[in-house]
């Protein structure tokens, strides 16, 4: 196997982390006409990021991972209103008209909504993942797609939420404009939750947790060998990426405003393949890597809705074809191989006998 | 509950499930012979698999719209097909084969998007059905429909499979490719030309889906999003029967489309999709258990 290093082994640079907390924090006043964009880019890193801590650093590749995201979504959106109103009742009447929450109740129920967001994915992970974190390579990968086209269909036929006509998150309470804008706030939020998850992942790559995951992906074998308990690793790195996902939902759900079990929440199709892609766009099994894949990948993916409209679909296909074929080691991966002075892997000298 | 009563007291529901689960577990086992077969030779899974089955659908749907009997849409659809796996193998899959699984994975993964979205484009996404006017047939007091074009389904594809079996077993190609699957690198050694076997594998399971959607056309409908469920179907039923297992696939494709068939009376046919993939699920977990109590023996 090639040098697949946790990718945190030389320092980075302190001046990429201020200009990225500079971009971050300027993004709202710069551009607010694209703030909007910029929360979907936060949101971009943490899917690239979560998938990572299995997919890259486990070996575990998953296809699944977007149904802690919808299932963050859900839980979110019914804890707002189940909170206040009949979840029942807000669901048959499409969340309209009678149903407004109040503004301490509108945030009092988001609060509530996130925290339980993250912890039931959480729990749900943990529950699946002693089950399906058995199974190794190809049947892992399929069997969580399969989990993440049944977790769609089976939100579609559920009545209390809404079933396939999907559910309304609640209304932004006019009054709080006063203090911060609706998009401000959602960005802000969106903005500290990348950035936990970035020092969340920072933080186990370095120590134990990290070498533990990479000797899982390298030998699993050898490593149960070695007297670690790897199944219970697995399910807790599972579990890490869906408290950050579940509450990712959370956010996007309330940003969207709508939530549609197939094309929203359990997106299998898009951001769960999408996740994916930037992970492996950008090195998967570094920490950069899927920050710069995703960084890249949504430009990208803005572009072609902006100008191959109507065809962005098929781009997209063209472009997971285009990458796993010509790029499969990421935008960091290849440059590790080219220029490996530059991730602090030192070159020996070596004799060479004959220059041309 | 309510619905297992009702199975029980109208047997005739139970009698019709069977008769259909039979028929559609024939078209499952005819695409999962064809994964099975790319599996076991390349060591792809080919998530694509259901959308060259609905492609195969189009073809036969379009010849329907041109006047022409669908029955035709089986061996065209094959051959259409066969050529737009080559030319897949050809531009993409070459590239990936000797890969590391989960890239080829991802590579037909991305494919399967892309051709789906290429059909919702150039076909729209309306539900599609190639009429072949067969006529019906009814048993127990007009309790138990059968339309003729299910028997013709059951035969055809039962004839499919057959003619597979024997070409393989037999023939030169069919020599080379099961010795290719054996073990790629002393077939290279021996000469046979092992990317020309797989660009024929890889061909000839395009050309098998091509004939199994043009059945399901006629059989069942099509529509651009449909596929993936086919590709699920033939995993599950390939992974039940293990590689290279005849009876097995035959056995699992039935069972498999008998168990559809109860789960729509007992869940509900807006579960169908749900009840396929936590199927799969289910049993995958099953098979993972299993296998870890065989490794705790050995030890």
């Amino acid at each position: 196997m090639s040098t697949t290093s946790t990718g945190n082994t030389g320092s980075t640079n302190p001046l990429l982390y201020i200009v990225i907390l500079a971009f971050g924090i300027a993004a709202p006043f710069v551009m607010p006409a694209y703030i909007q964009q910029v929360s979907f880019l936060w949101i971009f890193i943490l899917f690239a990021l979560t998938w990572d801590l299995q997919g890259g650093q486990m070996g575990y590749n998953s296809f699944g991972n977007i149904v802690f995201f919808g299932t963050g979504m859900y839980v979110s959106a019914s804890t707002q209103v189940a909170l206040y109103f009949d979840l029942g009742a807000w669901n048959e009447s499409g969340g309209e008209n009678t149903f407004i929450h109040a503004t301490d109740e509108y945030f009092i129920g988001l609060a509530a909504g996130l925290v339980l967001s993250g912890i039931v994915a959480a729990a749900l992970a943990a529950f699946l993942g002693s089950g399906i974190l058995g199974l190794r390579g190809q049947y892992f990968a399929i069997c969580t797609l399969g989990l993440s086209v049944a977790a769609g269909e089976i939100a579609a036929g559920i009545d209390l939420i809404g079933a396939g006509s999907g559910m309304s998150t609640p209304v932004w309470p006019d009054a709080a404009d006063s203090v911060i804008e609706r998009g401000t706030f959602f960005y802000i939020l969106c903005f500290m939750l990348a950035v936990a998850t970035f020092i969340a992942c920072k933080y186990l790559y370095s120590g134990r947790f990290g070498m533990v995951l990479n000797a899982i992906r390298d030998d699993e074998d050898k490593a149960e060998a070695m007297g670690i308990h790897t199944t219970r690793y697995k399910a807790l790195s599972w579990t890490i990426s869906a408290f950050f996902l579940g509450i990712s939902g959370a956010i996007m759900g309330n940003i969207i405003g709508f939530i549609d079990p197939v094309d929203v929440a359990f997106t299998g199709a898009t951001f769960g393949v999408w996740m994916v892609l930037m992970a492996i766009l950008g090195g998967k099994g570094t920490l950069w890597g899927p920050v710069l894949g995703a960084a890249i990948f949504h430009i990208m993916q803005e572009l072609f809705w902006t100008y191959f409209l109507g065809w962005q679909r098929v781009a997209l296909g063209l472009l997971i074809i285009l990458i796993v074929v010509f790029l499969p080691q990421g935008i960091l991966g290849s440059l590790r191989e080219h220029f490996p002075e530059w991730f602090g892997h030192r070159l020996e000298p070596v004799a060479v006998e004959d220059e041309k | 509950m309510d619905n297992i009563l009702l199975l029980i007291e109208a047997p005739f529901l139970s009698v019709q499930a069977i008769l259909d689960g039979i028929i559609i577990g024939a078209l499952f086992s005819l695409a999962a012979y064809g994964m099975a077969l790319v599996w076991g030779v390349m060591r792809i899974i080919n998530i694509a698999q259901g959308e060259f089955v609905i492609l195969g659908g189009y073809v036969a749907y379009f010849l329907y719209e041109a006047g022409i009997h669908p029955m035709f849409g089986i061996p065209v659809a094959g051959v259409v097909l066969f050529v737009v796996g080559y030319g897949l193998y050809k531009v993409v899959i070459y590239r990936v084969v000797d890969k590391d699984l989960f890239i080829s994975l991802l590579a037909t993964f991305g494919l399967s998007i892309l051709i789906q979205q290429l059909m919702n484009i150039m076909f729209g996404a309306d539900v599609q059905i190639a009429e072949a006017g067969f006529g019906t047939s009814f048993m127990f007091d007009y309790n138990v429909t059968i339309p003729h074009i299910r028997i013709v389904t059951f035969i055809v594809s039962a004839f499919l499979g057959a003619l597979l079996v024997i070409y393989i077993k037999r023939s030169r190609l069919g020599q080379a490719i099961r010795a290719t699957a054996q073990n790629a690198r002393a077939a290279r050694v021996m000469g046979i030309d092992t990317d020309h076997v797989y660009a024929m594998t890889f061909s000839l399971n395009a050309a098998i889906c091509g004939a199994t959607g043009a059945l399901v056309a006629m059989t069942f409908a099509i529509h651009p999003y449909i596929g993936l469920p086919y590709t699920i179907r033939s995993f599950m039923i390939v992974i039940m029967a293990g590689l290279g297992n005849l009876p097995g696939v035959i056995a699992a494709g039935t069972g498999i489309g008998v168990a559809e068939q109860f789960a729509d009376y007992i869940f509900g046919a807006e579960f169908r999709m749900a009840f396929i993939f936590l199927l799969l699920v289910a049993f995958l977990v099953w098979r993972g258990r299993m296998l870890a109590r065989k490794r705790e023996v050995l030890k």
